[in-house]
């Protein structure tokens, strides 16, 4: 049974792979078979881990759970036409409880804890450290003040990137690229990595010629 | 009335969450406000499968381009649903959980699921490589600022950037190009990305504060939605 499967899982493959030929009826039919797959999969278990898992399992201890599944129920208005309206109710509860979750937390871990971690003293590892760091760390705390203030002037269009401001804005800019550069070089590594991770299955597991 | 009611749910429930976080005995009411939300995507995602089938189902009729791969993509939705709410080939049963190992239900995301997903994302490494190649000719000063950062962090995490700078004695260890990478990540791109963070979080505050007062009202769609 478990060849079967590899046998599978190496067929799945090697249709995904095949697009880098040109666009083809194999990895057309490993797209459809990906989509009502994966679309099956997670409407399964979303069914067991949230509407049984959570609502039924626990809605004797917590009565307030029928609130969820109403709204749930009232998002499927959506499919008559002459009521389709009712169904903006859900999603307005929705919007506004994550407008109000975010503004805090945004606020609150991204804002201020980032802006404490920026403002930060050159010369010492911590507030009431006495000068204790090293040129290392030193250059790279004001690395990381000059960089994330210039940032974010960057970011501020409501007044023109010119003279002493636009100057700013563009060393902003030179922090920015180096970010750019620096995600854009891992994002590379981890896409490699998964694809190693595919090779290694298919000479591996699948042809058996590497040896584990 | 189809706009106003949704317009004072958002902002009662979102006022409501805001002042939670200052009295005690809401503090978490947020985090109570989030199980609602699991409850809620099940009937979304009710709506999403209902709007699959009808999609393919449509195209099946008309005998539009591609048809077959419709049947295929129907044949695949309904045998998960028919394995995994039924919970066939698990080997304890409906009382089982849906993932247990072995079952035909989490032997389906090993071998089917899986290996279609991180392939995919796998392929972008070429696109990505196709795309830089165009993207990355250090055509001004920026351009040429990323292409190092880029080639730096790629070079620093593979064995070659090891192996081309081992040469580099201790005391200068700084130059070599693993050491650089570590560098590059814990300074010029923690401020960058500490910049993009910032900007980011006060736009989504001043987001939610135009979605609970209602200046933004374009989840709520046009007026002929029902």
């Amino acid at each position: 049974m478990e060849h079967f499967a590899i046998w599978i899982a190496a067929f799945l493959t090697l249709g995904i792979v095949s697009f880098l030929y040109k666009d083809n009826a194999w990895y057309k039919l490993c797209e459809a078979i990906f989509v009502g797959i994966s679309a099956g999969y997670w409407f399964v278990v979303l069914f067991w881990d949230n509407l049984h898992g959570k609502f039924w399992m626990g809605k004797g201890e917590d009565p307030m759970l029928y609130v969820g599944a109403i709204l749930g129920i009232l998002m499927l208005m959506r499919l008559i036409p002459k009521i389709g309206w009712i169904s903006r109710w859900p999603l307005a509860f929705i919007v506004g409880a994550t407008a109000g979750f975010y503004l805090i937390n945004y606020f609150s871990s991204d804002v201020m804890s980032q802006v404490g971690s920026t403002v930060m003293p050159f010369f010492s590892t911590g507030y009431g450290s006495g000068v204790n760091a090293s040129l290392y760390d030193i250059i790279g705390n004001i690395v990381v003040a000059v960089g994330t203030f210039t940032g974010l002037v960057y970011f501020y269009f409501s007044k023109e990137h010119k003279g002493a401001f636009g100057a700013t804005a563009k060393v902003g800019i030179f922090f920015l690229m180096v970010t750019f550069g620096a995600s854009f070089g891992y994002t590379v590594m981890s896409r490699m990595s998964l694809l190693i991770g595919r090779v290694d299955f298919l000479f591996g597991d699948f042809l058996g010629m590497i040896v584990q | 009335m189809k706009r106003q009611i949704p317009l004072f749910i958002t902002f009662f429930v979102g006022t409501l969450l805001i002042f939670s976080v200052f009295i005690p005995p809401m503090e978490t009411w947020g985090e109570n406000f989030t199980l609602f939300f699991d409850i809620i995507a099940v009937f979304a995602f009710f709506l999403g499968a209902g709007n699959l089938v009808r999609v393919h189902v449509g195209k099946l009729k008309k005998r539009k381009a591609d048809w077959g791969f419709s049947i295929v993509t129907l044949i695949g939705f309904g045998f998960m649903l028919f394995v995994g709410l039924l919970k066939i080939g698990n080997p304890g049963g409906i009382a089982a959980d849906v993932t247990a190992p072995g079952s035909w239900f989490q032997e389906m995301f090993n071998y089917v699921i899986n290996p279609l997903q991180s392939t995919m994302y796998a392929l972008l490494a070429f696109f990505v490589a196709s795309a830089s190649y165009r993207a990355f000719r250090a055509k001004n000063r920026e351009a040429t600022i990323l292409l190092i950062a880029a080639f730096v962090i790629l070079l620093g995490r593979t064995p070659l950037g090891m192996l081309l700078t081992a040469w580099i004695p201790d005391s200068l260890s700084f130059f070599q190009i693993p050491n650089m990478a570590v560098w590059i990540m814990n300074s010029f791109n923690l401020a960058g990305q500490r910049a993009i963070l910032i900007g980011i979080s006060l736009g989504v505050v001043a987001m939610s504060l135009r979605l609970i007062l209602g200046v933004e009202r374009t989840y709520l769609g046009g007026d002929d939605n029902g």
